[in-house]
């Protein structure tokens, strides 16, 4: 099961590729322009990267982050949670690039495969920009009265948060 | 705007906590420090960012995205009743659901706000609850390979970037069906 996750990546770079030239896709044009693309992204979520860890490493030296964390710590363990992924939660229904910005700087603080870091890399992955997906839905489709859309979906976030959290623990024991 | 707040607030907390705690110069140096570490992040995730971009232009291009869009019309026009028999709406969202599944953002938030004006056209400024399911399942997440993740944790020096899988769809399809769940619960109670 092990060697199957670890071979996944590769698997999957050639039987889309082989997928692609059966297909009859031009593959290393569509490869080229979509890591062009990627680089686009990159360059786009580098200027709020930059302002945001700027912010987090000072939140960090001034021992505010681990005030926090202890004053919430006994709610948060209550729920299964590690204390140190307060500050993912709050960003991440706000914004992409802080809560990618939080979750990166606990992924090297902690180590990535620390439970620390596998829990907040599993809430970056199951969870979206809540409050941005919404404004851009009503905003396109010119809503004003947005019902229970923002509940139901902060509802989603709280448990995909919880969820990333025992899923870890149980794939990841000991 | 809510995010100036937050930037604000955290500079502002960090500040006032530093100077209590008598840590002022490490702050001092912690901004610089930041803002480096940002730049660092940034290019050490680039490539892989990059690469799976181009795997995802492959899937677009060989028709991979359409063929799944295809499979899931079944399951969406159960979740979306009012919208069974308008075909246009369900070819948009069964695009969009299946854009997300791939992690084409880039093609998702148009494909999505393509059903979305759709929806709206039946009931002018008010969310319906068809379109109430529709962001909130844009809102959680569905991304079968989660590339931006994997890529921030082989930055990190992380060797096996992918095993965090299983976990992550574990709580992503967690996180759908609370959403769902909620979203079909509240169309009932919610006036």
């Amino acid at each position: 099961m092990e060697l199957l996750i670890t071979m996944l990546v590769p698997f999957l770079l050639f039987s889309i590729s082989l997928w692609g030239v059966v297909r009859g896709v031009d593959l290393w044009d569509a490869l080229v322009k979509g890591a062009g693309e990627g680089l686009q992204v990159a360059v786009r979520i580098l200027p709020p990267l930059v302002c945001l860890l700027a912010a987090v490493y000072m939140l960090r030296a001034s021992g505010a982050l681990d005030r926090l964390s202890q004053l919430l710590s006994p709610v948060l363990s209550l729920l299964g949670l590690p204390p140190e992924v307060m500050g993912l939660m709050l960003v991440r229904p706000v914004s992409g690039s802080a809560a990618l910005g939080v979750g990166a700087e606990l992924i090297s603080a902690y180590g990535p495969d620390s439970l620390v870091g596998r829990t907040a890399a599993v809430m970056l992955g199951s969870t979206e920009t809540t409050f941005y997906t919404v404004a851009v839905y009503f905003g396109a489709a010119g809503i004003r009265r947005s019902r229970y859309a923002i509940p139901a979906a902060l509802c989603a976030d709280l448990a995909g948060f919880l969820a990333a959290s025992w899923a870890v623990r149980l794939c990841f024991p000991g | 705007m809510t995010i100036s707040f937050i930037w604000l607030l955290m500079v502002g907390a960090a500040i006032l906590s530093g100077l209590s705690s008598g840590q002022g110069p490490e702050v001092a140096a912690a901004a610089l420090e930041g803002a480096g570490a940002g730049v660092e992040l940034c290019l050490s995730m680039a490539g892989a960012l990059a690469l799976w971009m181009g795997v995802m232009e492959v899937m677009r291009r060989s028709g991979l995205s359409h063929g799944l869009a295809r499979l899931l019309r079944p399951v969406l026009k159960r979740l979306y009743p009012d919208f069974a028999q308008d075909q246009d709406t369900m070819d948009a969202v069964s695009a969009n659901v299946s854009a997300n599944l791939l992690g084409l953002g880039n093609a998702a938030t148009p494909l999505g706000l393509e059903a979305a004006r759709r929806m709206a056209q039946r009931s002018p400024g008010v969310a319906s609850d068809s379109l109430c399911l529709l962001v909130v399942c844009n809102t959680a997440s569905m991304q079968l390979i989660p590339t931006t993740v994997a890529s921030v944790r082989s930055a990190a020096g992380c060797a096996t970037p992918f095993d965090i899988l299983p976990a992550v769809w574990l709580a992503s399809a967690l996180s759908l069906a609370v959403g769902i769940g909620a979203a079909k619960w509240m169309a009932r109670v919610w006036r």
